[in-house]
């Protein structure tokens, strides 16, 4: 009874989030002085296509109608919700007439290939290391290891992705600087040329997102273990003489874990906001570009796809640790 | 784990040290590592910020003060730039003006997390409820395309204190939460019961008996938003989006960008933000976890 009682409060705040979220991504776009449509209807008349002021006022209504701007804003916050429900959020303006869907649809491999692999590694690699460091402390390779981290991780990203461009382009030859996703003039598909340029293209942009995390789920790891290694029970594992490497593994690691695994879950749920920053520096064709470009065209439909999109993502990450915590950690009981 | 080491060495001289705010924090200053070189820096970085530009002999956004594209030198200590500005006189500029955005956006969040959260933690009701869904709601939506969006419309025409309202806006969430669940864990402890047996007012209670116990985490919280907030204006001014003609780090690395910098081989106009953005994101992160270190060492200790 009250498993379905949290249930019930946890699912209802969950649809509360999503609709007061989506309210503010309605509304903001609404403050913009720039009407959409006005200045589309004066780049198509711009390229001297004489009309007449009735097909004028026509063309007018029915982008307005296209856009989900004609009539009231009670009526344009409705037809937002039909949109929205339905998953279809109109043609985008900036690469009209194109939809929006196909816009986000071609961007999202870009990103969820970018950021799952470069979280997963510095997830992996931070723990692990972060481990190590956690349950030797004290050991100069421990401070070491922490001061690296702690220099890293308080580093804006994007200014992270300068300096790796910086080194790059002054002498570090390793890394080829590219821009876009791939190289020019190729085609996409599963053949090696292309997938060769892109993992070219994306080595930067994924090294500085793998730096910043790993610093952080260094430091994290770091804390947790160093905490479960003053516990008893791993005191007296050490007594009882259980090798330190089974002691690292089978009592530190497990118990260290479960933060970390709740935390990725979050992570992996803000992937769909697209690494922003690291991807207009890099010109990396996924959802962050999309974001920028929506943005400086004062795209409504494209803007709300995305922002609708990564808002439930993260909402729903939320949900299913919290669904998800009781299975993990048997302690927790609702 | 030297800072943690020194921390336990010290405990001893900590329990002779006073309890006002000055005491602590000097206690702090000689107990904790990171606290120490991270305060320091910040204390030059301040200096460098804000006494140093009043020496300037130039404005130092002016355009063509000083010829153009010098590289480091005797009289131009870190050469000048494309526009004919002098790098050192305009990075010590925009340093004052980064920590000035970093400081309002952090005050106001904090302060507006701060009395959010207590009203949240201490209400029994709807407004509790409500409260929490709203909290939670700004953590979840993603700030940055919402910024970015404001700023668009906005664009150069926004005053430093408008940009700094708008940053509030994206935190004051956070502290508001850490700050509500704190609230609800002290409510059920004892000697607030006393309290309200002994007919205290609430309010009397929230100043006596809670904002104590909340005011340290608020240090490190204000600490940690500095950082935030100079990185969200920088990540806006990298795009073109604070406004341009304001020297900030993040105008500095943008018009740097914009010139091709890079390109050109012009580093030492592009190089000097970035170097500076590290060491200054790093000593205010040491500040923050010092603090936090320290406060858990006490309250092991009380």
């Amino acid at each position: 009874m009250r498993l379905a009682r949290y249930l019930l409060t946890r699912i209802v705040s969950y649809l509360l989030i999503i609709m007061v979220g989506m309210t503010i991504v309605f509304v903001v776009p609404r403050l913009t002085p720039q009407n959409p449509v006005v200045s589309m209807v004066a780049r198509l008349t711009s390229q001297g296509t004489f009309m007449e002021p009735e097909a004028l006022e026509a063309m007018r209504s029915s982008l307005m109608e296209t856009f989900g701007l004609s009539g009231t804003l009670w009526q344009q916050y409705l037809s937002f919700w039909k949109r929205a429900i339905t998953g279809d959020f109109g043609p985008s303006f900036a690469v009209f007439p194109t939809p929006v869907n196909e816009l986000i649809v071609n961007a999202l491999p870009w990103t969820m290939g970018l950021l799952i692999v470069s979280t997963l590694i510095a997830w992996i690699i931070g723990n692990f290391v972060g481990v190590v460091a956690g349950y030797r402390k004290g050991r100069w390779y421990s401070r070491v290891l922490e001061s690296i981290a702690v220099v890293i991780y308080p580093i804006p990203y994007y200014i992270l992705a300068l300096i790796l461009i910086l080194l790059a382009s002054y002498g570090f030859g390793i890394f080829v600087v590219g821009v876009g996703g791939y190289a020019i003039g190729l085609r996409p598909g599963w053949n090696w040329p292309f997938v060769s340029s892109v993992i070219k293209n994306s080595l930067l942009p994924a090294l500085s997102i793998i730096l910043i995390n790993y610093g952080w789920w260094f430091l994290s790891m770091k804390a947790l273990s160093s905490d479960i290694t003053e516990e008893d029970y791993v005191k007296f594992a050490e007594i009882k003489g259980i090798p330190a490497g089974q002691v690292m593994t089978r009592y530190v690691i497990r118990n260290a874990l479960l933060p970390q695994v709740t935390q990725l879950a979050m992570a992996l749920g803000t992937v769909f906001g697209g690494a922003l920053l690291t991807e207009v520096i890099f010109a990396y064709p996924g959802l962050g570009s999309l974001v920028y470009m929506a943005v400086s065209n004062a795209d409504y439909n494209l803007m709300m796809g995305i922002n609708s999109l990564s808002i439930i993502a993260v909402a729903t990450a939320g949900l299913i640790i919290d669904l998800a915590y009781p299975l993990l950690d048997p302690r927790v009981r609702y | 784990m030297q800072t943690r080491v020194a921390i336990d060495d010290s405990l001893a001289s900590e329990k002779k040290a006073t309890g006002t705010l000055v005491g602590s924090l000097f206690d702090m200053y000689r107990s904790n590592l990171r606290f120490s070189v991270g305060i320091s820096i910040i204390f030059l970085f301040l200096v460098f910020g804000f006494i140093v530009p009043l020496l300037a002999p130039v404005q130092p956004a002016k355009w063509h003060t000083v010829p153009r594209d010098l590289p480091p030198q005797l009289g131009h200590l870190l050469g000048t730039t494309s526009l004919g500005q002098s790098v050192f006189w305009f990075l010590s500029r925009a340093i004052g003006n980064s920590f000035v955005i970093g400081f309002v956006v952090a005050a106001l969040g904090t302060v507006v997390g701060v009395i959010v959260g207590i009203v949240a933690g201490f209400n029994r009701g709807i407004l509790s409820t409500g409260i929490g869904i709203l909290i939670d709601t700004f953590i979840a939506i993603p700030a940055l395309p919402i910024l970015i969006l404001l700023a668009f419309l906005l664009q150069g025409k926004a005053s430093i204190f408008l940009l700094c309202a708008i940053l509030s806006a994206f935190n004051w969430a956070w502290p508001a939460r850490q700050v509500r669940s704190m609230v609800l864990t002290i409510r059920e402890r004892a000697f607030i019961d006393v309290a309200f047996f002994a007919n205290e007012s609430t309010w009397r209670i929230i100043y006596k008996e809670i904002l104590p116990h909340i005011l340290s985490w608020a240090g490190a919280n204000f600490t940690n938003t500095v950082l935030v907030a100079i990185g969200s204006e920088m990540g806006l001014a990298v795009l073109g989006l604070s406004s341009p003609e304001r020297p900030t780090l993040g105008t500095m690395i943008y018009w740097a960008l914009q010139y091709q910098a890079l390109l050109r081989g012009i580093w030492w106009w592009l190089v000097p933000p970035v170097v500076t953005t590290v060491v200054l994101f790093v000593s205010l992160f040491l500040t923050s976890s010092g603090l936090q270190d320290y406060r858990a060492v006490h309250r092991v200790e009380a």
